[in-house]
């Protein structure tokens, strides 16, 4: 018997030897994450290489379809199952945080001065109860993507700088038929896709309405600017007519028509371009989000996926999962997920790295990056739903711009005060 | 081989006939209630457990909150203009399916050609999966491209909404239903029309009966269990729509401006998308109310025992 | 029915009538088949036919998806569940139709409040239990909630109660037990009805996407709807994936109710019993 103990503990320190650094016992850690093929091709080939680095730990890798990974991460949570890694959506962080299911980010091992210095400025965003929750691997920002072809036959010589010019090349571009139905958009409108964030973060903000008090905790673009703003974009369906809702059937419909030659310009996020590069059949460009005149203020929507560390993962699995935490989010993986997924880094020293900065696809989205805000989302869905509503409020049943933006006002405040007053009485 | 458990009853000379028949039947049911006990009714219970309850999934606390999250409902437009919806989906849907799917049924009952391939194409509706027929019928209903307004457009008229209408988008959606259930309608009635013993047809023609009057007297008569089932089954399916809504108006779900959100949908968004589960469940508890009193009304309504 | 042989105008005009619905009722399905064989960049072209028609599309689910992985699975998951819910449901079912007890009125209404709630709102609790038993990611895990269904108990008890006791009676005197009463006599009168059973609950656990979609937690195990789903994720949907395995998965249903519709005909239809 003590032999076979001697053995085992010759045997357990060459082990321990040979792993230097790493935690003596196996830990199985699960990390989860939407199905995205480039990520979840990515990810299968960086645990191998995490493993080699952390011999001791195993990751196991799940992954689950995008439109319902939500429910089914709330569907595991209430049963005690689920990950000790998770990928989540960087608006789900304070009702991640409220429900006590992430925990906070050990500041010795990701101290903050360190965090606001590597990741880009707006990381700040998901700052919540003073701390850090989750951190993220990519950004992205919104940038236009436009179709060169359509532009040029239409005699628009190059991409719009502001929005004056791109309602002129909007209505240039725009195909009618003899019945006045639209066959070619100039503009693939889409509240529902990205437009609410454009609207919110950028053309309330452009002219003159700050969408939020600093604090994120009022509403406060319902004013005469903000409703200026809401007009502008909504007589782009109305008044000049050079956009349709729902022009594409399905979840982005609209992005589906500017693939198929059918919508001259929209605006999306970067997380678009290897679905737009790999099945749009015209000659196409990215430019700047336009701005009011040309040296205007500029502005854009910041967002991001974000990993987090569960309660679930605790004693020794606590600390592999930060080490893979870290290995996510370390240099080296951005650098191959900006290969292979093509999302841009997170890393400020990365982002502005001028090769990138002059790529004719990602420069412009890294741009935007510079003067991003991440709006600070309580409720994303009921939020999204807000600012969908005003638009069809105006669109549809003719109300006015400012009393359809008076109402979504009123019914985003109660979703703020909602969540804000449950978060004052849970401390 | 199921005939050697026959000798079991007979071990109890001292029951009675009924009595043992119950037994049997106690026998039968045994397996399932227990079943259904476990897997729906249990959950079913702990769903209203929670309507009491404020919970938002992901946290342990389920505070105890009284009638509130039915007071939140009561207050939420959304909620009122979900449950306004699924009484219209109810209404137009219901008859249109019923009467249509009669009316095929028995037309192809009279097909004798290519019968296989008649019935085969009528069920297809049923087969299509959601995902793909929902594509399809938006394209249809497409302002810009879709073959409805390509019609309208031909004959010098208007074009219509449809889908992007707060008037019509709700029975534009109908339509899309009462389209894929058509399919299950007819299969159902097909079998209950077989059903129906070819000697009272005989009977009443040799009295010299027309076909409105075998069809009133003899068909719907004895296709009264079938058509029970149908009607009942359907509302209760009718009152929960969801897949078919969510995937006509993906961008924005139950739109525009809530005119096509069903109860289930509501439920769905405000338990899975927002983690509001107590409230997710106190609408349950309504709309579970509504269909036992609705199933409740038409079994006492439209049940007759059937008379040979 | 071999006597209709002749013309006749009525019969013409229902095959006129029947003949123009076809149009209404299958073109979607057609519209799915034909995206199916489109390229990818003809998707969108709105052409009812595909101008250059290929199966890439069909041979990209075949070979670079994990669909005959899926399919496989569906396939067990809905064939055994079809068989379950066909036992149990017909013989509760029968129960209810035709045999007196106590307690029978209420246990049917409790059996169609089963319906009554939206499966949305039953996952988490399967959820719980299912992780208590460890049944997440297997295939009992997928089925057990739909081995019995009031659907089913409710088609039955409706097709039974048509069934005349007299016949049973007959039965009882000859000594047929209970269960053989069920099995031999009263089954057999109801075929067109578990027929429809059959179609309907292959059908249904065929396509079902939500509860799998949450049981399932590894890639190998996903069913055809849940690896479907993957078609469509945040860049947008892969709409000629989605109809190519869309269409492929349509292939077995099809031919389950192609063997199962016979038996709808040609269900045994009593005559002149009462007489």
């Amino acid at each position: 018997m003590k032999h076979v103990l001697a053995l085992l503990a010759a045997v357990g320190l060459l082990l321990g030897l040979a792993s230097v650094g790493a935690t003596q016992q196996q830990v199985t850690i699960t990390y989860w994450q939407y199905f995205f093929e480039s990520k979840v091709r990515l990810i299968d080939q960086l645990i191998p290489q995490f493993q080699a680095q952390n011999p001791g730990i195993r990751v196991v890798h799940e992954n689950f379809p995008y439109d319902t990974y939500n429910q089914k991460v709330a569907s595991a949570v209430p049963a005690g199952q689920g990950p000790d890694v998770i990928n989540l959506f960087y608006g789900w962080v304070p009702l991640y945080v409220d429900s006590g299911y992430l925990q906070p980010l050990p500041t010795d091992a990701f101290p903050v001065q360190e965090l606001e210095r590597e990741f880009v400025p707006m990381l700040r965003n998901s700052r919540f109860d003073g701390k850090y929750w989750a951190l993220p691997t990519a950004v992205r920002s919104l940038a236009m993507f436009y179709n060169d072809d359509l532009l040029a036959r239409a005699g628009v010589a190059r991409a719009p700088v502001t929005w004056d010019e791109f309602l002129v090349a909007a209505e240039k571009t725009t195909v009618r038929d003899a019945a006045g139905r639209i066959q070619v958009e100039g503009f693939g409108i889409a509240p529902g896709g990205q437009d609410h964030h454009l609207i919110r973060e950028v053309l309330f903000r452009q002219w003159g309405a700050a969408p939020y008090s600093p604090d994120g905790r009022r509403v406060t673009y319902a004013t005469p600017q903000g409703a200026e703003a809401l007009r502008w974009y909504t007589d782009l369906i109305t008044r000049h007519k050079v956009g349709a809702i729902d022009f594409f059937p399905g979840a982005n419909g609209y992005r589906n028509a500017f693939m198929a030659g059918r919508a001259a310009m929209i605006f999306d996020g970067s997380f678009a371009i290897g679905a737009i590069r790999g099945g749009t059949r015209a000659k196409w460009g990215v430019a700047p989000l336009p701005r009011r005149s040309a040296g205007g203020e500029a502005s854009n929507f910041g967002s991001y996926w974000v990993h987090g560390l569960t309660v679930r993962a605790t004693g020794p699995k606590r600390d592999a999962a930060i080490r893979f935490l870290k290995f996510l989010v370390s240099p080296e993986v951005q650098r191959v997920w900006l290969e292979r997924v093509g999302e841009l880094p997170a890393s400020r020293s990365l982002v502005s790295d001028a090769r990138l900065a002059n790529d004719a696809v990602f420069g412009p989205f890294i741009q935007g990056l510079a003067y991003s805000r991440a709006t600070f989302f309580v409720d994303e869905t009921a939020q999204r739903q807000v600012l969908m509503d005003a638009v069809n409020e105006v669109v549809v049943n003719n109300k006015s711009p400012m009393q359809a933006l008076q109402e979504a006002a009123a019914k985003e405040q109660k979703i703020l005060d909602d969540f804000w007053t449950k978060r004052a009485k849970k401390q | 081989m199921a005939t050697r458990t026959q000798a079991a009853p007979t071990t109890w000379p001292h029951l009675g006939l009924g009595a043992r028949r119950a037994l049997w039947a106690y026998a039968f049911l045994l397996v399932p209630l227990a079943f259904f006990l476990a897997i729906r009714l249990a959950p079913a219970a702990s769903s209203l457990y929670i309507s009491l309850h404020e919970w938002n999934i992901i946290s342990p606390e389920k505070p105890f909150v009284g009638l509130r999250n039915f007071q939140t409902l009561l207050a939420d437009p959304r909620f009122a203009r979900a449950a306004l919806n699924t009484v219209r989906y109810v209404a137009v849907g219901i008859p249109a399916q019923i009467v249509l799917g009669l009316l095929l049924a028995m037309a192809l009952r009279r097909v004798t050609r290519l019968r296989g391939l008649f019935r085969a194409l009528y069920f297809m509706p049923f087969v299509t999966p959601v995902v793909a027929a929902a594509w399809v019928w938006q394209w249809m209903y497409s302002e810009q491209f879709g073959p409805l307004n390509s019609i309208l457009v031909a004959l010098g008229l208007p074009t219509l909404q449809f889908l992007r209408s707060p008037g019509q988008a709700l029975y534009a959606i109908t339509a899309m239903i009462v389209w894929q259930y058509l399919g299950f309608q007819i299969v159902i009635f097909l079998a209950g029309l077989e059903a129906i013993p070819r000697v009272y047809y005989e009977a009443a023609e040799v009295d010299g009966a027309s076909g409105w009057q075998l069809f009133r007297h003899v068909t719907i008569p004895l296709l009264n269990p079938t058509l029970v089932f149908s009607i009942v089954y359907s509302t209760i399916i009718y009152l929960q729509l969801f897949t078919q809504v969510l995937n006509m108006t993906f961008q924005d779900q139950g739109g525009p401006l809530a005119s096509t959100l069903t109860l289930v949908l509501y439920v769905y968004q405000l338990g899975f998308q927002r983690f509001r589960m107590g409230e997710a469940a106190a609408a349950t508890a309504v709309l579970f109310a509504v269909i036992l009193a609705i199933t409740l009304l038409q079994m006492k309504i439209l049940s007759k025992p059937v008379e040979y | 029915m071999a006597t209709r042989a002749r013309f006749d105008p009525k019969v013409a005009l229902i095959y006129a009538v029947l003949a123009a619905g076809t149009v209404v009722v299958a073109f979607p399905f057609f519209w799915m088949l034909s995206s199916a064989l489109k390229p990818p960049m003809e998707i969108f072209d709105l052409r009812f036919l595909p101008q250059q028609p290929t199966l890439d599309n069909i041979r990209v689910v075949l070979t670079r998806t994990q669909f005959p992985r899926w399919f496989w699975n569906s396939f067990v998951v809905a064939a055994i569940t079809t068989l379950s819910v066909a036992f149990f449901d017909s013989l509760v079912g029968y129960a209810l139709a035709k045999l007196r007890f106590w307690g029978r009125e209420v246990i049917f209404v409790l059996i169609l409040a089963t319906l009554m709630i939206p499966t949305e709102m039953l996952v988490i609790p399967w959820y719980i239990l299912s992780s208590s038993q460890g049944w997440i990611n297997t295939y009992w895990g997928i089925m057990f909630p739909g081995l019995i269904t009031a659907f089913g108990i409710f088609l039955v008890r409706q097709f039974m109660s048509g069934v005349p006791d007299e016949l049973l009676d007959a039965g009882r005197i000859d000594g047929v037990s209970e269960f053989g009463l069920y099995w031999r006599i009263a089954l057999p009168q109801i075929k067109p009805a578990m027929a429809a059973l059959c179609i309907f609950t292959f059908l249904g656990n065929w396509n079902a996407f939500l509860w799998p979609m949450i049981v399932i937690q590894s890639a190998s195990m996903r069913t055809l709807p849940v690896g479907i789903a993957l078609f469509s994720g945040e860049a947008g949907s892969l709409w000629h994936l989605i109809m190519a395995s869309s269409a492929l998965a349509v292939i077995p249903v099809l031919l389950v109710f192609a063997v199962l519709q016979r038996q709808i005909i040609e269900g045994i239809v009593l005559t002149g019993l009462k007489n």
